[in-house]
């Protein structure tokens, strides 16, 4: 008996099905080229299909004093990443007495997704973003990863995650040229508001609790996590826009 | 059957330890000091490339005299050996009595079991969160191991910088006091030495998380121009 062809059909929807259901992430986490470098940011929502199974974790990571990580997906294994990703920019420096260039880390990243491909094939996808500071060429650049390793540097900003959709529309709208750093802070604080606003599995900022997003720049001086008091400010900007709509004023 | 001459244990154990002592003392020297905020590391070497000081991990610096190639082999192992524990278990499980027992047992077994022993003498310093916690591990080519307090020196003029140091007041310096101590006993009476010849690192109390630095030459100048006070 051969293959029944609508089984064969159904075969590669149930696919196609699946391979949809890997790229949903629980999380939005961005990038953008500043003037001086660039900005990474994340929000603090991890998911357990339809529940919150942590509101203060964090996405946005150092991966070492010019460089900065953000993760997409199952939050297990990304963690895991990025702590291997960590040391193995720490040991390189260590034991050669320099750090890999900003290019051999995007690489050492690509190559650790892509070493991931049967887990993310299995539902447990990680999707990072990397970010830094090329001393050599003395501008930031920013890095964004599928599934597969593949490694692709964008000119003016990455996100990923389930809400990166939205986030990317707020950013491109709000992108005119060349930003300042302050702009650029602000720009990704209104694209994360937005992703929380639309997607579920994105969390806003949470004033009863007091948990925010993480916001870091990284320029010549290094990574450096952007103050709560900044971006508290940059959120009450915000409502103060939906009150003043209220208001009529 | 040709018979192997007889050789006694005394004989051969003295004929590799003078063989490693002569290896050791053709190189330069280095001294590690501690002060106030830290411990200073200084080595009189002229190569900007060929490094004498290392860092090994958050708070534990690494330093070598001797032959090049074999105490860079014992830096790597040692930067792996805390690596490696640092991700097993955690940052705060990584300590420098460990990796100095670890090179002391490297060491030991090839003095004793191969045919050449290593040329090499090193040091193990770590910094704790106040002056009480520092430690200098001196690791000889046998394997033994000694706890120096205060300062150590390695090398070809070891003996002689010890004691200079000793003579020296080396009680409640800051960096650049503690430079210029180190330099001087180095350098001896009869010459000074220049940025350019040395090699300074230090372990810095006042930083969280990777607290080792190299010094530019502008501050190793800046240390050694500053009057005594």
């Amino acid at each position: 008996m051969g293959l029944d062809p609508a089984w064969r059909i159904n075969q590669s929807m149930a696919s196609t099905a699946h391979a949809e259901l890997e790229i949903t992430h629980g999380t939005t986490v961005v990038a953008c080229r500043y003037d001086e470098g660039v900005v990474i940011a994340g929000d603090r929502r991890a998911t357990a299909g339809n529940l919150i199974s942590h509101r203060s974790m964090e996405k946005v990571f150092p991966a070492d004093r010019w460089s900065g990580v953000a993760i997409a997906g199952a939050a297990g294994p990304a963690l895991e990443m990025v702590k291997i990703f960590q040391l193995q920019l720490e040991h390189y420096e260590k034991v050669e007495g320099r750090s890999l260039s900003l290019e051999g880390k995007a690489n050492q990243l690509s190559q650790m997704v892509r070493n991931h491909l049967p887990a993310a094939m299995q539902g447990m996808a990680v999707v990072p973003l990397f970010a830094g500071w090329d001393r050599r060429r003395d501008r930031g650049r920013l890095f964004a990863y599928d599934v597969t390793g593949g490694r692709y540097e964008e000119d003016d900003y990455v996100a990923s995650g389930s809400g990166s959709l939205h986030a990317k529309t707020v950013i491109k709208l709000g992108h005119g040229g060349t930003l300042e750093r302050d702009e650029t802070v602000a720009l990704l604080i209104r694209a994360l508001f937005t992703a929380a606003d639309e997607d579920s599995a994105t969390g806003g900022p949470d004033s009863m609790r007091g948990i925010y997003p993480i916001v870091a720049t990284i320029s010549a001086d290094g990574y450096q996590e952007v103050g709560e008091p900044e971006i508290v400010e940059r959120f009450a900007d915000i409502v103060g826009e939906f009150s003043d709509e209220e208001t009529g004023s | 059957m040709n018979m192997p001459f007889y050789v006694a244990p005394e004989q051969v154990m003295k004929d590799r330890a003078d063989y490693a002592q002569k290896g050791i003392a053709r190189g330069r020297s280095l001294v590690a000091v501690e002060f106030e905020g830290g411990v200073v590391i200084c080595a009189e070497n002229p190569s900007r490339n060929l490094r004498k000081i290392s860092e090994i991990y958050d708070r534990i610096a690494f330093a070598g005299v001797g032959k090049y190639n074999e105490y860079d082999q014992l830096r790597m192992a040692g930067i792996r050996h805390a690596d490696m524990k640092g991700f097993t278990y955690s940052r705060d499980d990584v300590d420098s009595q460990a990796l100095a027992n670890q090179y002391a047992q490297m060491l030991g077994q090839i003095f004793t079991h191969e045919m050449k022993p290593l040329e090499v003498e090193i040091l193990v310093v770590a910094i704790g969160f106040d002056p009480s916690g520092d430690r200098l591990f001196h690791i000889r080519y046998d394997g033994s191991v000694t706890d120096e307090d205060g300062f150590a020196a390695l090398g070809g003029e070891a003996e002689l910088i010890r004691k200079r140091l000793a003579e020296a007041d080396l009680v409640s310096l800051d960096l650049q006091g503690a430079i210029r101590a180190a330099t001087q006993a180095l350098a001896g009476p009869d010459r000074e030495l220049i940025a350019d010849e040395l090699e300074v690192a230090i372990l810095d109390r006042s930083k969280t998380g990777r607290c080792f630095r190299r010094l530019e030459n502008n501050e190793i100048d800046a240390a050694l121009s500053a009057q005594d006070s």
